[in-house]
């Protein structure tokens, strides 16, 4: 199958649905001209125009408003936010506004809107470009969180989202946008809510999202020469959870380890961990472990920012503690 | 007058519909019938009318914490928007959102939202569908003088005058953010003033005259239907209550209440019509008492109506998803 980078894979998804949709419509900053800070969206404004590429003031709490007065309206907006450190600046919007409209209205309306972002470390840009804010998304009734770390998963997920109902936040990671991967051409779509087993194995389960994936995939192929067979599952999307697919894995392997970017203090692992406490305490045989990211604001220096966030070497010593 | 009787008949209707409510909800909240919060538009009647019946059904609004008026002028209905109140199932929110969430989007009330000047920017995406999906239709974004020193004002009043959108701006002074005077806390004493940043036409209206709103809101109506873009209107008005049920009014004094209570925007209408010999004195208060009428079975629907069933406290979180889109056993 023909290799694309990740980015290429959401112009791709963006361009398939725009052009099946006119409903479709992107906005935010730097997103027509530009093509997006990190190329997501480059080629759209060409192909569709201002009118539906549309480049926006410096006002994220006006983009996230106004897409959701466009979706509750009849159209189907895909609003960027550059970076999610920016996203502060719209939380009213997206905390209470997309989130509760349809309940707090009685089921009367629907916001379909696709809020797109990007997180994560790895650029030396520091504590306000750097952040891995998806628990705060997740914390909240009536948003989807997806998290995608293929170029394959980007596309299809980014197809499902825009054509849901419900408002999406689809957080990518900066250092995958220049990662290839296979994609097919045309249309395919990947539910939100259906993980995926991106390793199979029988010792240890990991779960593992966005670029920390890759992080726990290099830690399981090390790890073979210590004869440790580690089943590394992707969620995809942290809301909806599959926590069935974890909860598989962990009956067969006993053990489980989590890894996530994302400050350690109320981290997305720690919800995960509770679930499968919930649902699968007697399945364990060792105390869960989670290797997150450090409680510091992101530094900038490569050294401390490398320090802040998880690595292949701490991946594999957790791993190695809950089989010892 | 320019208007039909029937119009003009219809405006005053309203605008009593809206007192009469209101004052009934005072007097719920008092016997504990209403709980939480109800923040009332006694007084400010004639803006919610005025602006209203300038627009067409298939027109939007956006209205805030303080929005009954706005939803009856809409067309909302008195049993549902009481029954929303009292928490019952049968409300227009099936009881979840209470005085602050009120919404009918079908009818294109887009709703009322808890959190000052948040649904500006909402107003400007509605507007902003409108212009895409070349519908022609316009959009009332209902704020007071509070909002426009929110963030989010600013982002939305540039955007909409950037993008030419089809949006009035209908800003509600009633001088008061809460306890805070507007001249305490706003740079300018115009609100109307603050659209010459952002290159948009602005007016002023007397916020006690219906006829005066309706005319200034028609104005910046046929500009937006035009293609012309936005308009900031500031309607000079007062709330009669205090700001919610446990306020005790200690920012402004009885003198003051008294000169605005003088202007009452249905004292002041009803005079209007009957010096002008459109109406009788005795036709004024049967009017009154029907709408009274409609008031007394509202809150006879409301407090009949059975509370919405705890079985349903987690329906309509996400709207449903066809199975290709989304695994339905998912935790969400």
């Amino acid at each position: 199958m023909r290799e694309i980078l990740y980015k290429n894979a959401l112009v791709e998804a963006m361009r398939e649905e725009m052009e099946r949709d006119e409903k479709v419509f992107i906005m935010g900053e730097d997103v027509a001209i530009y093509g997006g800070a990190y190329g997501a969206t480059k080629g759209l404004y060409e192909q569709f125009g201002e009118e539906r590429v549309r480049d926006t003031a410096i006002s994220e709490s006006a983009i996230v408003g106004a897409a959701i007065g466009a979706a509750i309206t009849g159209m189907r907006p895909v609003a960027e936010i550059m970076y999610i450190d920016f996203i502060t600046q719209a939380m009213d919007q997206l905390v209470n506004q997309a989130a509760k409209m349809r309940y707090m209205f009685g089921g009367r309306t629907t916001v379909p809107m696709v809020l797109r972002t990007e997180g994560g470390a790895g650029r030396c840009i520091a504590a306000h470009h750097s952040q891995s804010l998806e628990a705060w998304i997740m914390h909240v009734p009536g948003l989807y969180l997806v998290m995608p770390s293929t170029p394959y998963d980007a596309k299809g997920l980014l197809k499902a989202s825009i054509r849901d109902d419900n408002p999406v936040v689809f957080i990518e990671h900066k250092m995958l946008y220049g990662m290839k991967g296979e994609v097919p051409e045309g249309d395919y779509i990947i539910p939100l809510g259906v993980a995926d087993i991106k390793r199979k194995g029988t010792d240890v389960t990991v779960v593992a999202y966005s670029r920390q994936l890759h992080v726990a995939m290099e830690a399981a192929t090390e790890l073979e020469k210590d004869n440790i067979s580690a089943e590394v599952i992707d969620p995809r999307t942290l809301k909806p959870l599959d926590i069935d697919t974890i909860l598989t894995s962990v009956k067969k392997t006993s053990k489980l380890v989590i890894v996530s970017e994302g400050y350690k203090t109320c981290n997305v692992a720690s919800e995960i961990a509770m679930l499968v406490t919930e649902h699968g305490f007697d399945l364990l045989d060792a105390p869960i472990k989670r290797v997150c990211g450090v409680d510091v604001p992101i530094p900038m220096s490569p050294v401390l920012e490398d320090a802040a966030i998880p690595n292949k070497q701490r991946v594999i010593n957790a791993i190695k503690e809950v089989c010892q | 007058m320019k208007e039909s009787k029937k119009e003009l008949v219809g405006y005053l209707r309203k605008m009593m519909e809206i007192r009469l409510f209101e004052e009934k909800v005072m007097e719920l909240l008092a016997r504990n019938i209403i709980k939480g919060a109800s923040h009332l538009y006694a007084g400010e009647e004639a803006v919610a009318v005025g602006a209203c019946s300038a627009i067409k059904p298939d027109d939007y609004i956006t209205s805030t914490h303080r929005g009954h008026g706005h939803c009856l002028a809409k067309g909302g209905k008195l049993p549902e928007m009481m029954a929303e109140l009292c928490g019952k199932a049968t409300g227009y929110c099936k009881g979840r959102g209470g005085s602050m969430h009120i919404a009918d989007v079908t009818k294109g009330n887009l709703g009322a939202t808890g959190i000052v000047a948040s649904n500006i920017p909402v107003a400007v995406g509605a507007a902003l569908s409108v212009k895409m999906r070349k519908t022609k239709q316009v959009v009332l974004c209902f704020f007071g003088d509070g909002a426009s020193n929110n963030g989010v004002f600013h982002e939305s009043l540039n955007m909409a005058s950037v993008w030419n959108l089809p949006v009035i701006f209908v800003c509600e002074n009633n001088l008061y953010g809460m306890s805070v005077a507007a001249k305490r806390c706003s740079a300018v004493k115009d609100m109307a003033d603050k659209a010459k940043a952002y290159d948009m036409p602005n007016m002023i209206c007397d916020g006690m005259g219906i006829l005066d709103v309706k005319e200034t809101i028609e104005k910046a109506v046929k500009r937006a239907r035009r293609g012309d873009g936005p308009t900031l209107v500031e309607c000079k008005t007062y709330r009669y209550f205090g700001h919610s049920r446990s306020d005790p009014r200690a920012y402004r004094t009885k003198e003051e209440e008294k000169e605005w209570r003088n202007k009452c925007p249905i004292k002041q209408f009803s005079k209007k019509l009957t010096d002008n010999k459109i109406l009788y004195a005795q036709e004024i208060a049967q009017i009154e008492r029907q709408a009274e009428e409609d008031v007394e079975s509202a809150e006879k629907f409301a407090v009949e109506s059975p509370y919405p069933d705890v079985k349903g406290l987690r329906d309509d979180i996400y709207a449903p998803s066809p199975a290709n889109l989304l695994n339905g056993g998912a935790i969400r």
